[in-house]
């Protein structure tokens, strides 16, 4: 196909999907604006069991507690996005381009601080905006710029120990879920003197994991190849 | 009616998103066209969350975007890999036109 000819439709249909879609666009807008001014409030619910979830941050709250089960499936998704990845088979490894001194000593600096404003990001969710999401993506982020510099994990730490901290967010929040069944009676029912020690220790290792899949997803097929630095 | 600023500007990345998906043929477009669909979407819950009667927004809706974007982005993944597949195996960005079974 010519690399200029990007569309694939031809221009008459393009007219038509226009005002399809604009009528489209119509109908959603005004399903928006004739919307009651006032929601059926979950916020209500939230403040009055806020005190029982063991966090003081409502979006925490919601998700690592009242709707845990969520961000457990939100888990098994991630993994399941990168077990999907590394099915496709080992992408053809591009070589990058070499890094320089300057970006090599920025990255020397960065990451330590991106580490620590991980951690940070972790401790502040459970009263703040933040959280095992946040830190995680944050931690990827150091991991991907180590890899576009150049670095690879070498071959001893690529089996098991990688695999380990890919699983651990799941696992740790599985294992937490059946171990409060005795005491709540539920699958992943906190007990609230103890909600708020397990929510922190859940989150770690999501944020462990989180930053380790999502480093992993940008590497692509190319970590299974092996005989890589 | 400050929120429905939010969720009419959602409404208005998502049919842009979805005209894109239609008209665009090359892969990587595609799934740009599918990610401003779903930012959208969560511009349309978190503008929808802020309907309450003080000026605390609805936590719950902005759970369900946190854990969308995660999914969007595994998905995204998972897309692009396809496409890098697709491309290593066919040579090709976009998906051909009939399917004739030779």
């Amino acid at each position: 196909m010519n690399t200029a000819d990007h569309r694939a439709l031809p221009k008459p249909f393009q007219y038509v999907l226009l005002v399809l879609i604009s009528a489209l666009a119509c109908g959603l807008g005004y399903a928006v604006l004739s919307l009651p001014d006032q929601a059926i409030e979950l916020k209500g619910l939230v403040e009055a069991n806020l005190e029982a979830s063991g966090v003081r941050n409502p979006v925490t709250a919601v998700l690592l507690n009242f709707r845990a089960y969520d961000t457990l499936l939100e888990m098994a998704v991630l993994l399941l996005a990168l077990i999907g990845v590394w099915s496709l088979g080992a992408t053809p490894m591009r070589r990058g381009a070499d890094p320089g001194p300057v970006l090599s000593a920025l990255v020397h600096g960065l990451v330590p601080m991106m580490i620590l404003v991980a951690g940070y990001l972790l401790w502040a969710g459970a009263h703040a905006p933040g959280g095992a999401f946040q830190a995680g993506a944050v931690l990827a982020a150091s991991g991907v710029l180590l890899l576009l510099t150049g670095k690879r994990l070498t071959a001893r730490l690529t089996g098991r120990p990688l695999r380990i901290a890919l699983l651990a967010g799941l696992g740790a929040f599985i294992t937490i879920g059946v171990i409060v069944m005795p005491a709540g009676g539920m699958f992943l029912q906190y007990p609230p003197s103890h909600a708020d020690g397990l929510i922190l220790f859940i989150e770690a290792t999501a944020t462990l994991s989180i930053g380790a899949i999502l480093t992993a997803l940008f590497l692509g097929g190319r970590t299974v190849s092996g005989g890589e630095r | 009616m400050f929120f429905a600023l939010y969720a009419l500007t959602g409404i208005g990345l998502f049919v842009l998103g979805l005209y894109s998906l239609i008209v665009q043929a090359h892969l990587i477009r595609k799934i740009i066209a599918l990610n401003i669909m779903g930012s959208g979407v969560f511009l349309v819950l978190v503008g929808l969350g802020g309907r309450t009667s003080s000026a605390v927004p609805d936590p719950v809706p902005q759970a369900m975007v946190l854990t969308g974007i995660v999914v969007a982005i595994a998905a995204t993944a998972l897309a692009l890999t396809l496409i890098l597949r697709v491309q290593a195996e066919t040579g090709r960005t976009d998906l051909p036109e009939h399917t004739s079974e030779h």
